[in-house]
C-alpha cells in the first residue's frame, strides 16, 4: 500500500537505562489508510501506549532506542530532525490522553491552549485563532463555548475536560489521531457520549485514528479494525467483526472469554493463567506460551509468523500456515 | 484481654437469626462542609450521602453502582464506621453499631473491607504474612495459630504459602496484592466484606480470576458481599440484587434479574443503555444521556435526575420522589412509579 497514512515496518523500541533495558516493542508491522479506524488492544506493560507515541516520537529521548522504519503521511518518524518532528505533531498527527486534567495545562485557560497550537501552526491572527477556537468547541459540543474558552481546566468536569482536548488535538485538522485510552476514566455515561463523538468527528473530517484502549467494549463501539497486542507484538489482526467473534490466538480467545459480560452469571469466568512477561529480555518463541493451555514445543523455538486469511492473522503455530 | 472473647478467634456466632438483616441502613446522611465559624461564613456543603436506606440479608451480594460522585464510596466507608454520619444508623444483625450491644472493636471483626487500590491499602513495610496476621494478632490469637491461620489464608487465595509469606507488597503484581487483601480480610473470620472496587484497577484477565475467587471465598467461607463498582457487567455477574445511587440518593433497588432486564427508573435504564455493546453489528448510535453527572454541592430540588431526565415533567422538579414497588422486590424512586404522583406516566409501572 502506497497510499498508507501510516507505514510501519519492523518498528522495535527498547528503553535503555543503566541498570536495565526493557524491550517494550519488539517488531510492530501495520499499515493505516486514510480514514481507518485500528484498535490497538492489549493489557497493561504489552507495548500499546510505547507503539502510539513512537508514531509521534514522544518517548523520551535519552532513553529511547527506537529502530525500524514509521512513516506519517510521508514523514519519517525515525529519522527526522527534532525541529520538523514539531512542525507535524500537531499538523499531520495529534494526540489525546487517557488524563486530561495531567494532559493540558492548569495556568492557561482552554481558550488560550487552542489558540496558541492555530498561531504556532498556521500563523494566523489571534482574533482568527480565537475564532477558531470558538468553532472548536462547538464542534465538539461544548455547550456556551465562550464562557468556557475563558475557563481554566480544573474549571471543567471531566467530560468538558476530555472534549477540551479533544478540540485542541483537532484545532490543525490533522490527518492521523492518536488516542491512548481517552475514555478509561470517565464514567459509564460520559464515555459513550465521548466515543460517539470521536466516531462523529471522525467520519465527517476524514481522519485516520489510532485507539489504544484494553477494553473490549470500547473497541467494539469504534473500530474498524482491532490488533491484539501481547509481549510487544501484534498477536492477531483482523477486522473487529473476525477478531471478536473468531478470535484466533489463544491470548485472543482467553480475553474474549475473561471479559465479564451479560449472560456469564452463575457461570465460571474463563481466566488466563500467570502474569504476562517481564520484558527485560525479549521472549524467544512465542511471549504467550507460558501461560498458555495448548503450547506445544514448536511455540518455545522461534517467533510464530503471521497465519491466516490476508484480512485476519494471528501469530500462532496452530493455525495453517 | 477481655474476659469471654475466645483466644481461638472464631467466627461470632449468628444472633438474630435468618430473617434479621445483616446490615440495616437507615436514614444515612453525610454532609461535608465547613460550618460557620466566627469569622467565616458556612462554606458550601457537599451532601455526599442524603438519606440513604437499605438492607443486606444474610448471604446474598449486593451490588452497588453509580456513577462517581453518587455517594457509593461514601456509603461503604459510612457503614463501616471509617467517617461518622451526620444522621442516621447502621444495624449489624439486629443491633445497633457503636452501641454497647455492639462496639466498633467487636464490629469491624465482623465486618471487613477491601479497597479498591491494592497498594495503598498495604503497608509496604511488613511482609504479607505480616500484614495478613496483624490483626488476629491485635485480636489475641497466638503467634503460632497466627502463622498457620496466615498459611491457611495464602492457601485459601491462590498463593503458595511458602512462595508469599515472606514477600513485600512492591514484589507482587496487582492481582496478587489484591488476592492479599482478600486474605487479609478473611483473616478475622467475618461474616460480611465490603469490596469497594476490588477489580476496577485490575487488567482484564487477572480481573476474571479475582471475580472467581470472590465467588469462591464466598462459599467457602459462608460470607455476605456489599459490591460497590460503576462497571455494570461485574455488578451483573457477581451480584443477587443491586442499588443504584444517584447523588447521594437510592434510586433504584431490586434484583438483579429484574433490574437489568426491566429498569423503572429513567437513570438505571440510561446507565444500562451506555455499556459498550460488544457487538460491532449493534453500536450505539445516541448516547442515551448528555452532560455530566452534575457536582453534589447543589443538588437540584425535586427528583434530583430531572434535569437530565427525558421523561421529566414539571412535577418532577417540585416533588422528591419516594422508593415505590414497581415488581416483587423492586423499588424504584421516579414519580412514574408512584400511583396519583402527578406526572402524566403515574402508575403506568407500578406492581
Amino acid at each position: 500500500m502506497s497510499d498508507a497514512l501510516v507505514k510501519v515496518r519492523n518498528l522495535q523500541v527498547k528503553f535503555v537505562t543503566r541498570d536495565r533495558t526493557v524491550h517494550a516493542v519488539n517488531g510492530v508491522d501495520f499499515d493505516l489508510a486514510n480514514g481507518e479506524v485500528l484498535c490497538i488492544l492489549g493489557e497493561s506493560g504489552s507495548g500499546k501506549s510505547v507503539t502510539l507515541r513512537a508514531l509521534m516520537r514522544l518517548n523520551p529521548d535519552s532513553r529511547t532506542v527506537m529502530s525500524g522504519t514509521v512513516e506519517v503521511g510521508g514523514h519519517d518518524i525515525v529519522a527526522i530532525g527534532e525541529k520538523r518532528m514539531a512542525g507535524i505533531r500537531g499538523r499531520v498527527v495529534s494526540m489525546i490522553f487517557q488524563e486530561p486534567m495531567t494532559a493540558l495545562d492548569p495556568v492557561f485557560t482552554i481558550g488560550q491552549q487552542i489558540s496558541e497550537t492555530v498561531i504556532r501552526h498556521e500563523g494566523i491572527s489571534a482574533s482568527a485563532a480565537h475564532k477558531r477556537a470558538l468553532d472548536l468547541l462547538d464542534l465538539v459540543q461544548i455547550p456556551s463555548a465562550e464562557r468556557r474558552l475563558a475557563a481554566y481546566p480544573h474549571e471543567l468536569s471531566g467530560g468538558l475536560r476530555q472534549r477540551a482536548m479533544i478540540a485542541i488535538a483537532l484545532s490543525c485538522r490533522p490527518k492521523l489521531l492518536l488516542a491512548d485510552e481517552p475514555t478509561t476514566a470517565l464514567d459509564a455515561t460520559v464515555q459513550i457520549q465521548i466515543l460517539l463523538l470521536l466516531r462523529r468527528l471522525q467520519q465527517e473530517m476524514g481522519m485516520g485514528v489510532i485507539f489504544v484502549t484494553h477494553d473490549l467494549g470500547v473497541a467494539g463501539e469504534i473500530a474498524d479494525r482491532i490488533a491484539v497486542m501481547y509481549g510487544g507484538r501484534f498477536v492477531e489482526e483482523g477486522s473487529v467483526r473476525d477478531v471478536m467473534r473468531t478470535g484466533l490466538h489463544p491470548y485472543t480467545q482467553g480475553l474474549l472469554g475473561a471479559t465479564v459480560h451479560e449472560g456469564m452469571r452463575g457461570h465460571r469466568l474463563t481466566t488466563i493463567r500467570g502474569a504476562p512477561p517481564n520484558l527485560e529480555r525479549v521472549p524467544e518463541g512465542c511471549a504467550f506460551a507460558p501461560r498458555c493451555d495448548v503450547a506445544e514445543d514448536a511455540c518455545l523455538t522461534a517467533v510464530p509468523e503471521l497465519r491466516g486469511e490476508p484480512g485476519h492473522r494471528a501469530r500462532c503455530v496452530r493455525l495453517p500456515a | 484481654m477481655t474476659p469471654g472473647m475466645s483466644t481461638a478467634l472464631d467466627r461470632l456466632p449468628d444472633v438474630g437469626g435468618p430473617a434479621q438483616p445483616m446490615l440495616l441502613v437507615q436514614g444515612l446522611q453525610k454532609h461535608f462542609g465547613k460550618p460557620k465559624g466566627l469569622f467565616r461564613k458556612a462554606g458550601p456543603v457537599v451532601r455526599a450521602v442524603d438519606g440513604v436506606d437499605f438492607a443486606l440479608r444474610k448471604g446474598e451480594t449486593l451490588g452497588i453502582v453509580g456513577e462517581s460522585g453518587c455517594g457509593k464510596s461514601t456509603t461503604s466507608r459510612l457503614i463501616m464506621s471509617l467517617i461518622s454520619p451526620t444522621a442516621g444508623e447502621v444495624i449489624f444483625d439486629g443491633q445497633l453499631v457503636g452501641s454497647s450491644e455492639m462496639p466498633l472493636r467487636e464490629y469491624r471483626r465482623q465486618v471487613q473491607m477491601v479497597f479498591q487500590d491494592s497498594f495503598a491499602s498495604l503497608n509496604p513495610r511488613l511482609t504479607i504474612g505480616e500484614s495478613i496476621g496483624f490483626a488476629p494478632r491485635v485480636h489475641g490469637l497466638a503467634m503460632e495459630a497466627t502463622r498457620s491461620r496466615v498459611r491457611d489464608l495464602l492457601d485459601a487465595v491462590g498463593l503458595a504459602p511458602d512462595q508469599f509469606y515472606n514477600r513485600y507488597p512492591h514484589e507482587l503484581s496487582g492481582g496478587q496484592r489484591q488476592r492479599v487483601n482478600i486474605a487479609r480480610a478473611l483473616a478475622l473470620r467475618p461474616r460480611l466484606i465490603i469490596l469497594d472496587e476490588p477489580v476496577s484497577a485490575l487488567d482484564k484477565s487477572v480481573e476474571a480470576q479475582v471475580l472467581n475467587l470472590l465467588v469462591d471465598v464466598k462459599a467457602q467461607f459462608d460470607l455476605s458481599y456489599l459490591f460497590i463498582s460503576h462497571d455494570l457487567n461485574v455488578v451483573q455477574f457477581i451480584a443477587d440484587r443491586v442499588l443504584v445511587m444517584y447523588l447521594g440518593e437510592v434510586v433504584e433497588i431490586g434484583p438483579v434479574e429484574s433490574i437489568y432486564d426491566n429498569p423503572a427508573h429513567p437513570y438505571t435504564a440510561a446507565l444500562l443503555a451506555s455499556r459498550p455493546s460488544m457487538n460491532p453489528d449493534l453500536r450505539r448510535t445516541e448516547p442515551p444521556l448528555m452532560g455530566d453527572p452534575p457536582n453534589p454541592v447543589n443538588p437540584p430540588p425535586g427528583c434530583r435526575f430531572h434535569p437530565r431526565c427525558a421523561k421529566a415533567e414539571s412535577v418532577c422538579s417540585s416533588v422528591r420522589p419516594k422508593l415505590a414497588p414497581v415488581a416483587d422486590g423492586h423499588d424504584a424512586a421516579c414519580l412514574i412509579a408512584l400511583p396519583g404522583s402527578g406526572h402524566s406516566l403515574a402508575g403506568s409501572l407500578a406492581a
